[in-house]
């Protein structure tokens, strides 16, 4: 009932378009943005996972944000995947801007990213992992125990060992918090 | 007497029912097995423990099953509550950490409901979202939902977190509204202790308290802190006190558990659960108006 299929992607990018060349598609559930965004990125879309922007009131709480320039092949391609989104809204007005999932936190030893609901913590000076807080999907514990105390190159992915939104989210935060140390 | 209803997340963790006890500062012994203390239903038993040792309580009663979120040992451990709650006699019953599952929600709701007394009942986490889900929100005493929890029960139209607007993005500008909408839609318990910058202590859709201090900002990143407050709030609820007043010394005692534990944000769940002791005796020495 709460798990979802995490799809392996490959993640190759296009040129990333201008903010005023964007658009979002809207989904009714969580679950679908993140196999519609499995499915695009595995054919090399470069779309990103964000927040929805104020301007918009129906859907979850992700949307993806797109080329709008490819709309019509990408709607062509979710509807053939059975995932349609509930709207495809162009990025023309500051209220329709989607809104970033992460935030970061500096502690001065430590280093605190939170993506949507979960915040991942690390020993800047050691990359350990210190510490996972947020959620209450059932499992949200055992995601903090196999990855707490370990380095970030070693803890297992919240994406491969998760089954809940929590566990989505959570490889987000993994994933920006990683981005950022390799800067 | 307390029991607790909740996971390990240790798929090898068997089934098991008895008493819990604490060994040392860090472990939790039930029927022999050792289980850390650490984020989930084992913080909140932890809490409960060094709660009571300031409560005069008894040992709490156990019933764990090892899920790593995949929901086999949840529906086994339903299975057994369905057999054996009608005999017990219990207080209080917690549900924490378990797969939400609609239909076995119900038949362990039935096998409440066959108790010779029925106890006082509070569900957090993925039970939680299985009483909201059923419907039958209502035959709660407490629930313990963070903002983003309570985003879905406010949320009258879904069918699941999936698809609510603000389960992961947290609102928390508009927990009035939402704690008022839960409730006028009879998704909430009739009493909610929300966890988050803010605890929000509710009845029948009232916010009658609100506490915010002390704030240690380290403690954003301890994970399982939301579980010590439950735990809190269920050892309190256990000595007979209102629901209002065990919600806010829980609150108050939890924040107090952070602050005296001057956590840094490596700090664990059991560096807080361990000044519990001292917290709760000063959170229940400060006297608010009764409510």
């Amino acid at each position: 009932m709460f798990g979802f299929n995490f799809f392996k992607s490959k993640d190759k990018t296009r040129k990333t378009p201008c903010p005023e060349d964007l658009g979002i598609l809207v989904f009714e559930n969580t679950s679908e943005v993140i196999q519609a965004e499995n499915l695009l990125k595995s054919r090399g879309w470069a779309v990103k996972v964000m927040g929805p922007p104020p301007g918009i009131q129906s859907g979850c709480d992700l949307v993806i944000q797109f080329p709008l320039i490819e709309h019509l092949v990408l709607m062509r391609q979710l509807t053939e995947a059975g995932i349609p989104p509930l709207e495809m809204v162009p990025v023309t007005d500051p209220l329709l801007k989607p809104v970033d999932l992460f935030h970061t936190k500096d502690f001065g030893a430590y280093l605190m990213v939170r993506a949507a609901n979960m915040k991942l913590t690390i020993e800047k000076e050691t990359k350990i992992i210190v510490n996972i807080s947020g959620g209450g999907c059932p499992d949200v514990p055992y995601l903090a125990r196999k990855m707490v105390g370990n380095h970030l190159d070693q803890a297992p992915r919240p994406g491969k060992i998760g089954h809940t939104l929590c566990g989505y989210a959570l490889e987000l935060a993994y994933e920006e918090i990683n981005r950022q140390c390799s800067q | 007497m307390l029991a607790i209803v909740g996971t390990v997340p240790d798929e090898s963790f068997p089934l098991v029912q008895g008493p819990i006890c604490l060994k040392g500062d860090h472990t939790l012994v039930i029927d022999g097995i050792q289980v850390p203390v650490n984020r989930g239903t084992p913080a909140l038993a932890g809490a409960v423990l060094r709660a009571g040792e300031v409560l005069g309580l008894d040992l709490p009663q156990g019933i764990l099953v090892g899920d790593i979120g995949r929901g086999h040992g949840s529906r086994r451990l339903y299975d057994h509550l369905t057999q054996t709650l009608p005999e017990m006699g219990l207080s209080t019953l917690v549900f924490h950490y378990l797969q939400p599952d609609v239909d076995w929600h119900n038949k362990v709701l039935f096998a409440v409901d066959a108790m010779a007394e029925r106890p006082r009942l509070i569900a957090d986490a993925g039970f939680m979202y299985a009483a909201k889900m059923s419907g039958q929100a209502l035959s709660y005493d407490l629930f313990t939902p963070d903002v983003g929890e309570l985003s879905f029960l406010a949320d009258e139209t879904a069918p699941h977190p999936f698809y609510t607007r603000g389960f992961i993005l947290h609102q928390n500008n508009q927990v009035p509204d939402l704690i008022a909408r839960a409730c006028a839609h009879k998704n909430g318990a009739r009493h909610l202790l929300v966890k988050g910058r803010c605890d929000y202590v509710v009845r029948d859709g009232k916010i009658l308290a609100r506490v915010d201090q002390p704030a240690a900002e380290a403690m954003e990143a301890v994970g399982g802190t939301g579980d010590t407050l439950t735990g809190l709030a269920a050892a309190l609820m256990e000595t007979g006190r209102s629901i209002p007043e065990a919600g806010r010394i829980a609150a108050l005692a939890n924040r107090l558990a952070g602050a005296l534990a001057s956590p840094d944000p490596a700090s664990q769940v059991v560096d807080i659960i361990n000044q519990i002791p001292a917290a709760l005796t000063r959170a229940i020495e400060i006297q608010e108006p009764s409510i």
